[in-house]
């Protein structure tokens, strides 16, 4: 690792992380005859119950890191384990909020919610009992009959969440969930997904462009440097008290200048990120 | 446009054209005028007059005898468009997931959608005789490469971020067909419904026409033969009246079926 001065992710025993991402590379091939290697040399643990943020520049592999703690992807070196086992096919414990639109558009915000446990079994009533449960907690009870393309961006992100919990995942992914919504919006969305995850403690992998959001959400922020073969180039472990929220936590003087720390370091990379995406441009 | 205002301009057009055909067709224009003899712009032999037209048109259907020349092409439109549909949907599907048997097979299906289906009738009256078997058969093979194309683009075009979240939300393959590869399908299947049963008729009344002992393309050729210029437009009279109800049961279906997708109609309201 070159930046010297970034800390070193902080690592926990693997045998109790959620998650273990381990020395893992991922190229694409592609046009070029070695193909685009995306991230290299990543280590990544999440503990059982634990919220991450993963912040960086845009295009430097975030969604990519998801995708193979998904096993949508498989990593072309290193090893991923989801609670110790080596990761075969689809991970099957976790849910993924997806960056682009995932919903069904043929299915109503209902029929989208209610299609996981239907998937898993249950009967149709059962399956749209609990769909309305869940539309009720994600505030949209009154649009259960709207198919996606009548609802707005932030609803459509809270039937997404709602479509991924109802399936009580042990992991969540979450891909910049809040990423098209207005700021007062986000802290809506931030505090809702604080309370769901305060009242059910999740391992949570939650990818974001915005470090206020992450060290508000986070208990641990880790930042990706520049891609291409873009690493991780710190984490900061985030000791505001919980439960927190999203509004008051960024007036106390811890948030201020865990921020100021961050982002000193994350600066350099933001910089570096931008120039290399307008030289490719 | 609001839509009082639309439904008059629309009638306002067949209204101008049926009086210029009208009066084109009626008034002689005096000898001497613009040549030697007295004449007509559209001379009635040729091109009938609107009343005549409509007159045996009422004609056919208050005696009934249309009824039952209308009812073999309807049959054999209906008889095509679900023979040919059903083959396309299953081909389609068959083909978007099977990569091989597509690639083996592309240029065949390429080949036999480039054939004009004309061709076809002769052979198809030589095989299947001259009752509606053959003119059914006509119209399979139109249908059922439009159906085709699009069940198979639909499959090969959702989204793949949706395929992946039907994927992670525990999707067996029979649930991916289900939930996301059928509505898909169908979706652009609906897109092209309106082409697809067009066509069917198509077949029904070309096969007619060229050779059977009923329907209305068997009217007209009939009209034809006897230089009854009236009696072939008719027979286009009610052909048309035909398409514009069959085409607005497509529309009835469509709205009910399609009510998720986003139309330009809901989003402006
Ligand atoms: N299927 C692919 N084939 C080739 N290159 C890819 C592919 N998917 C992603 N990439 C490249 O990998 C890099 C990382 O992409 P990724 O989507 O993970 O970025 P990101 O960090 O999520 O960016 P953003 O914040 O904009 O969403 C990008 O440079 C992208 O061009
Ligand atoms: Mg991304």
């Amino acid at each position: 690792m070159d930046s010297g001065t970034a800390p070193v992710p902080i690592r926990i025993g693997s045998r109790h992380c959620a998650v273990a991402l381990t020395d893992m590379r991922i190229t694409f091939s592609g046009q070029d005859r070695d193909g685009f290697t995306a991230v290299d040399r990543v280590d990544l643990s999440v503990a059982d119950g634990e919220f991450v943020a993963i912040v960086g520049p845009t295009g430097c592999g975030k969604s990519t890191l998801l995708n193979a703690t998904a096993g949508l992807i498989a990593p072309s070196a290193g090893s991923v384990a989801i609670f110790g086992e080596p990761l075969v096919g689809l991970n099957r414990r976790a849910g993924y909020l997806f960056q682009a639109e995932a919903l069904f558009p043929w299915k109503t915000a209902l029929e989208n919610v209610a299609i996981g446990p239907e998937v898993a079994g249950a009967t149709a009533e059962e399956a749209r009992g609990r769909a309305r449960d869940w539309l009720a907690r994600v505030g949209l009870t009154a649009f259960a009959a709207r198919y996606p393309h009548q609802l707005s961006g932030g609803q459509r992100k809270r039937v997404g969440l709602a479509q991924v919990l109802i399936r009580d995942p042990k992991i969540l992914l979450m891909d910049e969930p809040f990423g098209p919504l207005d700021a007062q919006t986000r802290q809506i969305m931030g505090n809702l997904l604080l309370d769901l995850w305060n009242a059910d403690r999740k391992a949570v992998l939650f990818v974001t462009h915005d470090l206020e959001e992450a060290i508000a959400l986070a208990d641990r922020v880790v930042i990706m440097g520049a891609g291409p073969a873009a690493r991780i180039i710190g984490a900061w472990r985030v000791d505001l008290p919980r439960p927190r929220d999203i509004s008051e936590v960024r007036l106390d003087p811890a948030f201020h200048a865990l921020h100021r720390e961050i982002w000193s370091a994350l600066r350099d990379e933001v910089i570096k990120g931008y120039r290399q995406t307008e030289g490719a441009a | 446009m609001k839509r009082a205002r639309l439904l008059f301009f629309q009638i306002l057009v067949a209204v101008v054209l049926i009086a210029l055909w009208h009066v084109g067709s009626t008034v002689k224009v005096p000898a001497g005028f613009l040549s030697q003899k007295a004449f007509f712009f559209l001379d009635p032999f040729f091109f009938s007059t609107p009343f005549a037209v409509f007159e045996r048109t009422w004609r056919d259907f208050a005696t009934g005898v249309i009824w039952f020349h209308l009812g073999i092409t309807l049959l054999e439109t209906l008889l095509a468009f679900v023979i040919g549909a059903a083959g396309g949907v299953l081909i389609g599907f068959w083909f978007a997931r099977q990569h091989v048997v597509a690639a083996v097979f592309d240029p065949y299906v390429k080949m036999a959608n480039a054939l004009p289906r004309v061709v076809l009738a002769p052979i198809f009256a030589l095989w299947l005789g001259l009752g509606i078997w053959s003119k059914v058969a006509l119209g399979v093979t139109l249908v059922f490469f439009i159906v085709f194309f699009n069940v198979y683009q639909g499959v090969k075009e959702v989204s793949p971020t949706v395929l992946a979240n039907a994927r992670m939300l525990g999707m067996s393959e029979r649930q991916l067909m289900r939930h996301v590869y059928w509505p898909s399908a169908l979706s652009w299947m609906f897109s092209s419904l309106h082409t697809a049963v067009g066509f069917a008729l198509v077949g029904a009344v070309v096969g007619e026409y060229l050779g059977s002992a009923a329907g209305l393309g068997y009217r007209i050729h009939q009209a034809e033969g006897v230089f009854d210029v009236t009696g072939v437009f008719s027979g286009m009279l009610v052909l048309a009246i035909f398409v514009i109800i069959i085409d607005t049961c497509v529309t009835a279906i469509e709205n009910r079926l399609m009510v998720w997708r986003p139309t330009s109609a809901s989003s402006q309201t």
